[in-house]
């Protein structure tokens, strides 16, 4: 047969139900003053103090050797972890890249210096990482990148442009996704990855891009014959291609691809209160079994991500269904309750609307566009 | 194995002959007698009750692979009612078994009357497992006349039945056979969409137009990825369903249900719009499956009523109850 198989995720053990709730109780202390809209940011939230606690708690780099400052848990554990704080609305943008791919990369291609110097400071929750991958002519075509590194003694010397690097004004580091030989005629061949200090690089310039709600999370990185120390090469020179695309996995997996806009789903429920009808209850019922799916799903891609299976088919099936069920709330809730969004309003449900309706395109686009996704699903159909 | 089985029986026993007499509502005694000498009517019981012990995975691939062939017989509600059946403690159906709720039939002086609606085969049963109110009745064919006919989307009998008959046992209710329906209904569906796949892809790659096979163009490819999207919900939701049918979980059945349902309707609109004008009509097998699919989204229970159910537990558990709530599906 041709589907894609899921296999049935793994049943919910004593311990993970027991971090379930632990974690529920941390997020409660946490989280006890941080306001509707504040939580509608979903991982756009961006606090470091925030991110220290997680770390101080445990709940970094969980699936790590504890040599490197990880815990050693399941990666099923992980996703509980995970999951539990998007819905919450929990700030974990100050760590949220580290931990979920630049961590795992370090991890898998970096020297043991590396592994060294970096891992315990994420799992600490000290340290805060972008991504280094588009650039002006290379968004969803990666592989025709252009900056370049060359490199020269014991540096690279780095020229070029990447773009919507979410937080590089905060963040510590980006793993910096470029051109070490040959042009971009050569495609995937000649790629490599490079540690790149945010804070102490001698000609990069960092840049914001303002986004459409008027936020600033996106950044214009400018390298000008930058220099990079030579032992901040990740893995192999040359085989940037294969751990970039190792990196996407990490990132297209989880959870983040359908609760986005799950706070507006709590206001919702919340505005409905006293003005329940047969509209409201069919509209929930239908859109919470939609909820419940897509969640099984998600624990389905964890399940194989800790067996060590390849999941790219099933991450990019769930980020594209994902995506079309957080980015259709706006218009269900809008189907129930007269309200307008407003940017500034001091209700939850206005600001929350607002903010939700200005970011929901964003979710089709980030991470690999709908379109790109689904060219990896009929080519994993066999098609092309 | 059993897989294996059944398959091999189905593509021997289950043709497009046998399909068309079905849709002309003729009961097909062959392929009854070897469906039931495979002991597929007891696969959803225990060892304990007579069953095989299939594990979870091995009675939903069961019930999948009865969508995959369009099974036209009452072969899944015979499972589902064997499987009430023995957990209430009443006897097992002697042939293919109804299940329903009724509870506007009245109970009074040691007799049952009243009208059960739209029982698939419900002129062929052998028995009706019913609901009424907290109690499990096992009614015999003697029990019943066909009050009214009635045909599904897929032309099969669905006649509304006249239930009269002296009551000679009773049991609790173990769970509702509407939550069994819908659950069997669930694997059916994604069964069905299984296949629908698998033709829509055969189609889009062996019919040629304009020099290229359809599957060349990217729009059909992103509809192909569309329908493989769904084909994955509705096989979650229904293992999400027979989860959570197995702890009693009637919220858990309702979000199972209700995503398959959904999924049908999307994924029957796909498939037949992929296959241009051949798959709107009898000529291609495309058929068997949208119109069951079209069928089964609107059984043992409507989308409305199960939809109703999930969404008032869900506005009752609040804002902050929410994602609790739904953890717990």
């Amino acid at each position: 047969m041709s589907a894609i198989p899921f296999p049935a995720p793994p049943a919910d053990t004593d311990a993970v139900i027991a971090l379930r709730a632990e974690f529920r109780a941390f997020l409660d202390q946490q989280l006890k003053d941080r306001t509707p809209r504040q939580r509608s940011d979903n991982w756009y939230g961006y606090d470091r103090g925030f991110s220290r606690a997680m770390g101080q708690a445990g709940y970094l780099g969980m699936t790590w050797p504890k040599q490197y400052g990880g815990r050693e848990r399941s990666a099923f554990e992980r996703a509980v972890i995970v999951e539990e704080c998007l819905a919450a609305g929990a700030p974990v943008g100050a760590h949220w890249i580290a931990d979920r791919q630049s961590g795992p990369s370090i991890l898998k291609f970096g020297t043991e210096a590396q592994k060294q110097a970096f891992l315990p400071r994420i799992a600490a929750g000290e340290l805060s990482f972008g991504i280094g991958m588009s650039e002006p002519d290379s968004g969803s075509d990666l592989a025709a990148t252009r900056t370049k590194a060359v490199k020269d003694g014991d540096v690279y010397r780095v020229t070029g442009t990447k773009v919507w690097t979410s937080f590089a004004h905060e963040a510590d580091y980006v793993i910096l996704f470029c051109r070490t030989s040959g042009t971009p005629a050569d495609r995937h061949v000649g790629t490599s990855q490079l540690l790149i200090d945010l804070k102490n690089t001698p000609g990069l310039t960092i840049k914001p891009i303002i986004d459409l709600a008027g936020q600033h999370h996106f950044n214009e990185m400018h390298f000008e014959d930058a220099i990079v120390p030579a032992d901040m090469l990740l893995g192999e020179e040359g085989q940037g291609w294969d751990q970039v695309m190792s990196e996407l996995a990490f990132e297209r997996s989880g959870p983040e691809r359908f609760l986005s806009s799950i706070e507006l789903m709590v206001q919702l429920i919340e505005a409905l209160k006293g003005r329940d009808s047969d509209a409201a209850q069919i509209t929930v019922g239908r859109v919470t079994a939609r909820l419940a799916v897509l969640r099984r799903l998600s624990r389905s891609v964890a399940g194989m991500l800790q067996e060590h299976q390849n999941a790219n088919l099933q991450a990019a099936i769930v980020k594209d269904v994902g995506a079309l069920f957080e980015q259709a709330l706006p218009d269900i809730a809008r189907e129930l309750i007269d309200a307008e969004p407003d940017p500034r309003a001091a209700g939850a449900y206005a600001s929350v609307l607002a903010n939700i309706v200005h970011n929901s395109p964003s979710w089709s686009l980030r991470g690999g566009t709908r379109e790109i996704l689904r060219g990896i699903i009929a080519r994993g159909l066999g098609t092309r | 194995m059993l897989a294996e089985m059944i398959t091999r029986l189905f593509e021997r026993s289950l043709d497009d002959a046998a399909q068309s007499s079905a849709r002309q509502g003729q009961w097909l005694p062959a392929l009854w007698a070897e469906v039931e000498e495979m002991g597929l009517p007891l696969a959803l019981l225990t060892e304990d009750q007579g069953g095989f012990g299939l594990s979870f995975a091995e009675a939903g691939e069961a019930l999948r692979l009865l969508g995959s062939h369009a099974m036209p017989l009452p072969v899944a509600e015979t499972m589902a009612a064997n499987q009430l059946l023995a957990a209430a403690g009443l006897p097992l159906a002697e042939g293919p078994a109804g299940i329903a709720r009724a509870d506007d039939l009245s109970v009074s002086n040691g007799r049952l009357t009243g009208t059960v609606a739209r029982v698939a085969w419900g002129e062929h049963l052998d028995c009706l497992a019913l609901a009424v109110g907290n109690k499990l009745y096992r009614v015999p064919r003697a029990g019943w006349t066909v009050a009214e006919a009635g045909t599904s989307a897929n032309f099969h009998p669905r006649p509304s039945l006249a239930i009269d008959w002296a009551i000679d046992a009773e049991a609790a209710l173990p769970w509702c056979p509407l939550a069994s329906g819908a659950t069997v209904r669930a694997y059916q569906i994604a069964g069905a969409l299984e296949a629908a796949l698998e033709m829509t892809l055969n189609h889009t790659a062996t019919r040629v137009q304009f020099g290229k096979p359809l599957q060349k163009n990217q729009v059909v490819q992103h509809e192909l990825a569309k329908l493989a999207g769904e084909l994955a919900c509705a096989t979650a939701a229904a293992d999400l369903a027979g989860e959570a049918l197995a702890r009693r979980d009637v919220l858990g059945v309702a979000a199972g249900t209700l995503r398959a349902r959904e999924a049908a309707t999307a994924g029957a609109a796909i498939a037949t719009q992929m296959h241009g004008a051949i798959g709107f009509t009898r000529e291609h097998r495309l058929h068997l499956y949208t119109t069951a699919l079209w069928a089964w989204r609107d059984e043992f229970g409507g989308q409305v009523s199960w939809a109703k159910l999930l969404g008032s537990a869900a506005l009752a558990a609040g804002g902050p109850g929410y994602w609790p709530m739904v953890t717990a599906l």
